[in-house]
């Protein structure tokens, strides 16, 4: 286990150490302390390493994130996991803005809440959030699956491609071309699977709402104009 | 007796012209704002209102082919460790696969590389076969973060965040359905055939603090190594600059409206932004402002058209220029011999603009299998290179004519303007006159 004490050591001795990894290396586990709200800490993982950083972390927390672990016991600042590829992420806190932001893959665990914009223009990422979410979360969501345990904010799911939400709780309004769906089986199968993995143990998939959507706004109709 | 009106020659109105009462016509029918690709086709005041004044008993020239005129750049030089070389100050402008073919991509990235200078790739990620065929290739990243990955931005050997583009300034990416190949799709995600229309601000950060962070990030995921770029539309060039500068940019790329888009509105294209010519003194004065003058590079495209614009903009103080439109039109976009298929579709020759559609005769606005295989990169990329060649021989003609031997030692002093309007953009003297408005002593 390699320790980056952030009081002593620069944000560039962890990045670098972590880009340094050999493949089929076995020192594959670090740790993180004094994090101080400091940005883009372990970005760039490309290997599958494992990172537990404590304490709270600034901006864009293992952004572009593939193939690695990363556990923040504290809360993340905006941009946590933006554009992940694979790997997991797994915030014990609270996220701010645009959690999980146009994330390709992975999976993405926020404990508490998530701010506005969590999964924004979302491109395969899989995201759960135990709390709540914020306004205009899922905006432009093209692939991938957001599910929210809590209420999710006003315009959820705005100008909606093909990704999939799920929320427990009330969703206070729906963005353009976003409307409810039927749960099917196969989207009880999947949410089932998706808590699963997120160590959500005393919910169950039926208690949720699925959104995703009405594909009205895919070609342009001038008629729709007023929808945007 | 009866009044006679006698008759008058018919008179039409120069508000409502032709081309005003037929765009009517077309909004009435169509329900739908006009769409097209390019940059504004409006008259604008332009490097064409600039002439050099050239040697005189006060300022001696330099000897043509023998005595050398140096036209290199290095961009990236304030923060990255591995900087762009270029052996010429003129790179190509992102342009998307899908709004162009995968052959006109090759043959940009073979034309730019013969050249010895970068091409960029485009909203909608970077392909293999636009990385094999460029020695240096510009990763754009955009709002829409079509095709972004880490792997791409360490392939890459620059990355131009995209804040804004000439033809649009706080406007978002076009692509229509028909464009929306298979391949097309799965690069950027979406469903095949749906009118793809990207967002205008990027989805994880707002201002230049956050631009800042933003581009810590970046240069922490490429362990610092690659230059970063910060492009902009043409709106507020001062300001813009300096904030780019703030957040840490190694070079600023400014376009102005004369800058070409894949697809946009019309109404967007000839009524937003600032015309190339007024842009560049503001820069060039935020960053001389800053200490950061040829320290942070700046790259002026939008219109740039030959080696005279080259060195104009160089002159007022640009680092290099970037061309988008006149690389398509090198590489055969808009060329008469498809009269007959641009008659077909409506248009002319040097007038089609309709590159949303996908029909582009020419092969290159398309993706049509069948339209893009009459272009040939290999011809097609020989032909952008040699006109990078002409536009910097042409360049070096007037740098040496004005006693520079280096491309960069163009200065305003150099220049004179023939039109109030250009001598108050380009901040040089009116011909024949030592004032421009503006300046005091009037």
């Amino acid at each position: 286990m390699t320790v980056f004490d952030l009081s002593s050591a620069t944000l560039r001795d962890l990045n670098s150490a972590l880009h340094a990894i050999a493949d089929g290396a076995n020192d594959t586990e670090f740790e993180v302390v004094n994090p101080r709200g400091s940005h883009a800490v372990a970005v760039g993982i490309a290997k599958p390493v494992s990172v537990e950083v404590h304490g709270s972390v600034g901006y864009y927390c293992a952004g572009m994130n593939d193939g690695g672990t990363v556990t923040v016991h504290g809360s993340a600042g905006p941009g946590v996991a933006e554009n992940m590829m694979s790997g997991t992420v797994v915030i014990e806190g609270d996220a701010s803005q645009y959690a999980g932001a146009t994330g390709r893959g992975g999976l993405l665990v926020i404990k508490g809440n998530a701010a506005s914009r969590c999964g924004i223009s979302m491109k395969g990422i899989d995201i759960v959030v135990h709390g709540s979410i914020g306004h205009m979360s899922a905006f432009m969501g093209q692939s991938g699956h957001l599910v929210v345990l809590g209420d999710a904010g006003d315009a959820l799911g705005d100008s909606l491609y093909e990704a999939k939400l799920f929320v427990r709780g009330t969703v206070k309004s729906l963005g353009a071309d976003c409307i409810e769906k039927e749960m099917r089986p196969e989207h009880i199968a999947k949410l089932g699977e998706l808590l699963d993995k997120a160590g959500v143990t005393d919910v169950r998939p039926e208690e949720f709402k699925r959104y995703g959507s009405a594909r009205k706004l895919y070609n342009f109709n001038i008629d729709n104009a007023d929808a945007y | 007796m009866s009044y006679h009106n006698p008759p008058t020659p018919p008179r039409k109105s120069a508000t409502f012209d032709d081309a005003t009462l037929a765009e009517i016509r077309r909004a009435a029918a169509t329900g739908i704002y006009d769409i097209r690709g390019g940059g504004t086709k409006r008259k604008v005041p332009h490097f064409d209102d600039l002439l050099f004044l050239g040697a005189s008993i006060s300022r001696y020239p330099l000897e043509g082919y023998r005595e050398k005129c140096e036209t290199s750049v290095v961009l990236g030089t304030r923060f990255a460790k591995k900087p762009i070389e270029l052996k010429i100050p003129i790179t190509v402008a992102g342009m998307s696969f899908g709004a162009l073919s995968g052959p006109a991509k090759e043959a940009l990235g073979r034309g730019a590389t013969i050249a010895g200078t970068s091409t960029t790739t485009g909203d909608g990620g970077m392909t293999d076969e636009e990385r094999g065929h460029s020695q240096k290739l510009v990763y754009q990243y955009l709002p829409s973060r079509y095709g972004m990955n880490p792997r791409d931005l360490r392939r890459a050997d620059a990355i131009e965040v995209v804040v804004g583009q000439g033809a649009k300034p706080g406007g978002g990416g076009m692509l229509l359905g028909q464009k929306i190949s298979d391949r097309v799709a799965e690069m950027r995600t979406l469903p095949k055939g749906i009118d793809q229309r990207s967002a205008c601000r990027h989805p994880d950060w707002t201002g230049p603090d956050d631009l800042e962070i933003k581009i810590l990030e970046l240069r922490e995921i490429t362990d610092w190594e690659k230059p970063i770029y910060v492009k902009v539309g043409g709106a507020r060039p001062y300001y813009d600059t300096a904030l780019a500068v703030k957040a840490g940019a190694d070079v600023v790329v400014l376009d102005g409206m004369q800058g070409g888009t894949a697809a946009t509105q019309d109404v967007f294209i000839e009524n937003v932004g600032m015309p190339t010519l007024a842009c560049i003194r503001p820069a060039v004065q935020a960053l001389q402002d800053l200490g950061m003058h040829r320290k942070v590079q700046l790259i002026v495209s939008g219109g740039i058209r030959s080696g005279a614009d080259v060195a104009k903009a160089l002159a007022l103080g640009a680092d290099a220029v970037s061309i988008g439109t006149a690389a398509l039109a090198a590489i055969g976009d808009n060329d008469p011999k498809w009269e007959e298929e641009y008659r077909k579709l409506g248009s002319t020759a040097g007038a089609y603009d309709d590159w949303h559609e996908g029909r582009d005769p020419a092969g290159i606005t398309t993706q049509d299998p069948e339209l893009a295989s009459r272009l040939d990169p290999e011809v097609s990329g020989r032909r952008l290179a040699n006109y990078l060649k002409v536009m910097t021989l042409e360049a070096q003609t007037i740098a040496r004519a004005c006693g520079k031997n280096h491309l960069h030692n163009l200065e305003p002093e150099d220049l004179c303007a023939l039109t109030m309007e250009a001598a108050a953009m380009a901040q040089v003297p009116l011909a024949g006159t030592s004032w421009y408005p503006g300046k005091g002593g009037f």
